[in-house]
């Protein structure tokens, strides 16, 4: 209490034009050669905006879910292809190489949900996607690009978790045995073992549906975010079984999307009260509050520099330099 | 020749003084001094003169065949500093040449030197303050004094007090000896004046005689051990003076720290010491005993170096338990600590600070009397009053439980009155003291009860107070002990708390590289509050409705939020119902726990009266004066018109938004946080700006009418109707002195806001009658208001007319400023008393220019 805290952060620049809410960002790392990471927006009408964060104009424009909202974008790391999810049920895949913005392939989703899907990459010219299945409860395992279906991820009947809330996919360093964490609908959080088709642990660690989680694999901890007035950080052990480790009480209920610095050192939450809120990881020790967006904040994306965006329902992505890495 | 006219009277005298009661060999001294004298009074043959007084050197008895002793003695009782004195009237430079290479000087001077000390002193004082100055005599005179200082003979004057008490006393010389020893620095400053030499500044020579002082005592103490009876009194005798003429710093800041450690492991040191202080004369006890108070370094150090003295001796009883603690509040803390703790040391000092029996007088007792005694809270500084709580604090922590108990319902009863009256004060550092005293005695004189708990606001006083009350440490180190356990202490639960519930708790903890991230400083996180819904009306009228009828809270709390903007949004809507809004808020009442709910209430109420000034303001002060209302509801129209006020005052209010959470007025609770982004934010603009044209770079200052000219009656002069008339549930100048306090500073600033208006004149006419009738209220408080009132008369009315109309009231204004700047026990009043003189006297200063022409 003794000495007087640091006024609130400003962004570092926003960028408007996006034209509707902002759903899904992502960091595409100097694909393109430039000095800066590209940042590449998904909105409400379906659009795909590609930003230089050197010029901070929207360098392209995809157009390819038919108006629907575009949920979730990823890049893969052997080339510039690029995955966007939309609610027209369709998820693309896009080539971006030289200048090109044409979509190549693209995958039918059978959820109507609002999951977002996952990505596991090895470097391989083979890679994995996660999907929300057939069913309502169901996750779909597909191997790409021959898009052959591997299996798909039915939860027991009596366990009642309802639909697949965020999903993601990772590999844990010593095991080639991909695994994927998935946040139902009933608030709860489960390990599943790709290959087995088991669920290996699970944990309830919310009340209220899972909204975003985020899982910091070299550490075994991740942070889930639900609809509820808390965050959760659990952790799992060698045995694979998920434990909670603390929840962590919020001003407002409603935390949209949760992601992890890549260095390990902060977290950001996207908030329903329009505010972005950024944590300590290692402590969970509160470190800033965002009170920027005058909407919802609907996503949040760390980029590999340690550059922090959020785009909101305000239509404005906000980039922000918290704590930049010395 | 004087010196020898001086010798012939010696011889005469002194020489039929030695036949009464001397033997035959005795007067061969004599002889062979008078030869002495005659050779050097007659010859100029150096070599001559230099054999005479190398042969008068054997009575110092250091040479090859010494005089006899009893030659010796005689010849230093006697004959020694008329010798000296004779020697003093030869110097002159011819008579130092006859001899090459100042041997003769080097001579004359181991005279002085190496004589007996207290007479050769003697003789050198005199001899400088009798000489001409300028001239060679006192200059070489000095150098020999100076030289004197340097080989430690002072040390030697001082000894020679301490032998002699075996032998007949000489009170008379003694006396002179202890005025010059002491006086020295002063005597010889006199006498140079600027040819002063740096070993005499006062700051250069009492170190010095601390340091000669510990080398007699060093003498005393060996000549104890081998069986020789000394005295100290001479020097507990310098040790007062020097300590009465102020030095004790000097003088006990070397002494004191060689004592520490050289009574640590010797008890005939401790002796010595003890015995030091107890001989200092009555007049000079306080001065000394203050003086090891403030130089010892805490209570255990303390203890060693006084013994028991404060049981032996009624003088420095009566200062360390009385004068240090009630009459003065000088003492700094770690002087306070270690006063009391050096009485708590020991089992018979301790009697003194808490005793069961009704015979003695305790200090811990006095302390809680004193502090409980209201008029006292009314008469006696602050600062004093803070002293004695510590006092009071630090006994507690020094007493044991058991010895509490004995007379728990004395120490308790005076507690609780002081409690009580200081609760009742309108000045909030008095209450908070009581709070904080009532808190930790409680939990000392009555663990059992239920513990007291005050809400405070913490800030360096408090943590002081509450340090102070921890029990110290008994180890003789706890400068060592103490940091490091809290360091250890302090860093456990931080761990677990990273840890918790975790298997493996080792892992996040070593990572040496994750641990730099506690560097990450937070960031300010007061805009994280709970979201409102979107329930808030969009008309006042609408408000009005969700604040009076409504059940549903979140509409209540998301009008109330709205309810300043919608105001300034349409004034027109809000001059409709402006009087009903103004009844609706003032007595709202919190029902749901809104945060900041009484800044939003408050600056709705400003914004009402602000947009309708006459109406509102009119039934704010019929309200104030009205039955059935709590002295919160009282204090908050108060500040609402002074709010509202100070807005409708401010030049070009007009041209700008209206200003959010404007700065309050004097001590207002929970008042808006001047933003710190608009500093922030100015700064940004400033370095990113580049201005072409330097100079005015500030806007220029909005100007416009005083707007509050049109209303300032309706907020000022019903204020001052009715304050004479108590009420059933309402009395001004009883019991509810805090309100006439906050009205008597609402008064002045009222005044003050109504600079350049027409009813400026009327208005201080009025507030000068208030203040006159009372300006001898017995709250400080409210004589604080009053004076502050004068102020703003002194500054609001037009110089003209303050002379023309009302120059009665402040010639008698004035002679009230004079005397309260005087003698008032409160701070705060002496200050605004001299601050409103000083606007009197610039009135003045005006007005002079304009009659002298």
């Amino acid at each position: 209490m003794a000495a007087p805290r640091l006024p609130p952060p400003d962004p570092q620049f926003v960028l408007r034009g996006a034209q509707s809410a902002v759903h899904a960002l992502h960091f595409c790392e100097g694909a393109q050669g430039q000095g800066r990471p590209l940042l590449l927006s998904g909105s409400l009408r379906g659009l795909v905006h590609i930003w230089s964060l050197q010029t901070r104009r929207v360098v392209a424009t995809l157009d390819g879910h038919g108006g629907q909202c575009v949920t979730w974008l990823q890049t893969l790391p052997q080339g510039p292809q690029l995955l966007s999810q939309g609610r027209d049920l369709k998820l693309c895949v896009w080539d971006l190489a030289e200048g090109r913005n044409a979509v190549v392939d693209s995958v039918l989703l059978e959820s109507v949900g609002f999951c977002r899907a996952s990505v596991l990459a090895g470097g391989l010219q083979r890679w994995m996607l996660a999907v929300p299945g057939r069913g309502g409860d169901e996750v779909q395992i597909l191997e790409m690009p021959s898009k052959t279906s591997v299996c798909s991820l039915k939860p027991e009947a009596q366990a009642r978790l309802g639909m697949p809330m965020c999903l993601q996919l990772w590999q844990a360093d010593t095991s080639p045995r991909p695994l994927l964490l998935a946040g139902y609908e009933d608030g709860s959080v489960a390990l599943w073992d790709v290959s087995s088709r088991k669920v290996c642990s699970r944990v309830a660690c919310h009340t209220e549906p899972v909204m975003g989680l985020d899982f910091d694999s070299q550490e075994a901890r991740g942070v889930s975010g639900s609809a509820e007035k808390a965050l959760a950080v659990w952790s799992l052990d060698e045995q694979q079984a998920l434990q909670v480790r603390g929840t962590h009480v919020l001003t407002n209920p409603g935390i949209a999307d949760v992601k992890i610095r890549p260095d390990r050192r902060i977290l950001a939450t996207a908030g329903w009260d329009h505010r972005v809120r950024v944590f300590h990881w290692r402590t969970m020790k509160p470190l800033a509050v965002l009170a920027f967006h005058s909407a919802t904040v609907h996503c949040v994306a760390f980029a590999a520099d340690g550059l922090l965006a959020t785009g909101s329902g305000d239509q404005r992505i906000s980039v922000w330099s918290l704590y930049p890495r010395t | 020749m004087l010196p020898v006219d001086g010798f012939g009277f010696w011889e005469g005298r002194e020489l039929g003084k030695v036949n009464h009661r001397m033997d035959p060999e005795v007067s061969a001294v004599r002889l062979t001094i008078l030869e002495a004298v005659h050779i050097l009074s007659s010859s100029e043959d150096g070599g001559r003169i230099f054999c005479t007084l190398e042969s008068l050197k054997r009575y110092f008895g250091e040479t090859e065949n010494p005089a006899l002793p009893e030659e010796q003695e005689e010849f230093a009782r006697i004959h020694f500093s008329t010798f000296l004195r004779f020697l003093v009237g030869k110097l002159s430079p011819d008579w130092l040449e006859l001899l090459p290479d100042g041997q003769m000087e080097e001579l004359w001077a181991s005279f002085f030197l190496e004589g007996p000390a207290d007479q050769a002193f003697l003789v050198l004082m005199e001899s400088i303050e009798g000489a001409a100055s300028p001239s060679f005599r006192l200059m070489k005179m000095v150098q020999l004094l100076a030289r004197f200082l340097s080989v430690g003979r002072m040390a030697a004057v001082m000894e020679g007090q301490c032998r002699q008490q075996a032998g007949p006393a000489f009170p008379l010389l003694q006396e002179t000896l202890l005025t010059k020893v002491v006086g020295l620095p002063d005597r010889l400053g006199n006498r140079l004046q600027r040819e002063n030499l740096a070993t005499f500044f006062p700051q250069n020579y009492f170190p010095l005689l601390g340091e000669e002082v510990l080398r007699v005592l060093q003498v005393v103490v060996d000549s104890l051990r081998g069986g020789l009876d000394c005295s100290v009194s001479f020097l507990s005798q310098v040790l007062g003076k020097a300590c009465v003429h102020g030095r004790q710093k000097e003088v006990l800041g070397v002494l004191v720290p060689r004592l520490t450690v050289l009574t640590q492991g010797s008890c005939l040191w401790q002796r010595v010491c003890w015995c030091l202080v107890e001989r200092v004369p009555n007049w000079a006890m306080e001065a000394v005993l203050k003086g090891f108070v403030e130089a010892a370094p805490g209570p255990e150090v303390l203890s060693r170096l006084l013994g028991n003295l404060v049981t032996k001796n009624k003088k420095a009883q009566f200062v360390m338990t009385r004068k240090l603690l009630f009459l003065q509040y000088s003492c700094t803390m770690p002087m306070l600590q270690s006063l009391l703790g050096y009485l708590a040391m020991d089992s018979q000092r301790r009697s003194l600070l808490m005793q069961a029996g009704p015979t003695t007088h305790q200090v811990l007792k006095e302390l809680l009397e004193t502090w409980g005694s209201s008029s006292a809270i009314r008469h006696v500084p602050l600062v004093q009053q803070r002293y004695v709580s510590k006092a009071i604090l630090i006994c507690l922590a020094h007493l044991g439980e058991a010895e509490l108990q004995d007379s728990r319902d004395e120490l308790l009863a005076s507690l609780m009155e002081g409690v009580k009256s200081r609760l009742d004060s309108s000045l909030p550092p008095v209450r908070r003291l009581g709070m904080i005293v009532a808190e930790v005695a409680s939990a000392r004189i009555h663990p059992e009860g239920p513990p007291l708990k005050f809400q405070y606001e913490e800030d360096e006083l408090t943590r002081e107070m509450l340090a102070l009350a921890m029990p110290r440490p008994a180890a003789d180190g706890p400068s060592e002990a103490g940091p490091s356990f809290a360091l250890v202490s302090g860093e456990t639960p931080d761990r677990e708390t990273v840890d918790c519930s975790g298997p493996q708790a080792g892992p996040e903890g070593s990572d040496s590289e994750l641990d730099s991230d506690d560097e990450f400083v937070p960031y300010d996180m007061s805009v994280d509050r709970e979201r409102r819904s979107s329930k808030a009306p969009s008309y006042v009228r609408g408000c009005l409705e969700a604040l009076t009828g409504s059940e549903d809270w979140e509409r209540w709390e998301a009008a109330l939020w709205a309810l300043e903007g919608l105001i300034f949004r349409s004034p027109a809507a809000t001059q409709e119902v402006s009087v009903e809004l103004a009844k609706v808020l003032l007595h709202l009442e919190e029902k749901t726990a809104v945060a900041g709910f009484d800044g939003l209430r408050q600056r709705a109420l400003v914004a009402v009266t602000v947009t309708d000034p006459a109406p509102v303001a009119e039934y704010l002060t019929t309200q104030f004066y009205a039955l059935n209302y709590s002295l919160r509801q009282r204090m908050d129209i108060l500040d609402v018109l002074t709010l509202a006020a100070q807005e409708l005052s401010r030049p070009g209010r007009l041209g700008k938004a209206p200003q959010r959470g404007s700065p309050d007025p004097g001590s207002q609770p929970g008042g808006a946080v001047v933003p710190a982004w608009r500093a922030v934010v100015e700064e940004r603009i400033k370095r990113k700006t580049r201005r072409f044209s330097k100079g005015s770079a500030g806007q220029a200052p909005a100007v416009g009418p005083n707007e509050f000219n049109l209303v300032a009656g309706y907020f000022f002069f019903p204020l001052l109707q009715h304050f004479d008339r108590p009420l059933v549930t309402f009395d001004l100048l009883g019991d509810d002195q805090l309100v006439l306090g906050r009205l008597a500073h609402t008064l002045g600033a009222l005044m003050y806001l109504a600079v350049n208006t027409m009813v400026a004149m009327p208005m201080g006419k009025a507030l000068l009658e208030f203040v006159w009738a009372l300006r001898f209220h017995g709250d400080a408080y409210v004589r604080r208001g009053l004076l502050s009132a004068v102020s703003a008369v002194l500054l609001s009315v037009p110089t003209e007319q303050l002379l023309a109309d009302l120059l009665d009231e402040l010639l008698e204004a004035r002679s009230w400023l004079g005397d309260v700047a005087e003698k008032d026990p409160d701070e705060d009043c002496r200050l605004l008393a001299v601050k409103a003189l000083l606007l009197l006297e610039k009135l003045r200063d005006k007005l002079l220019p304009l009659s002298s022409p």
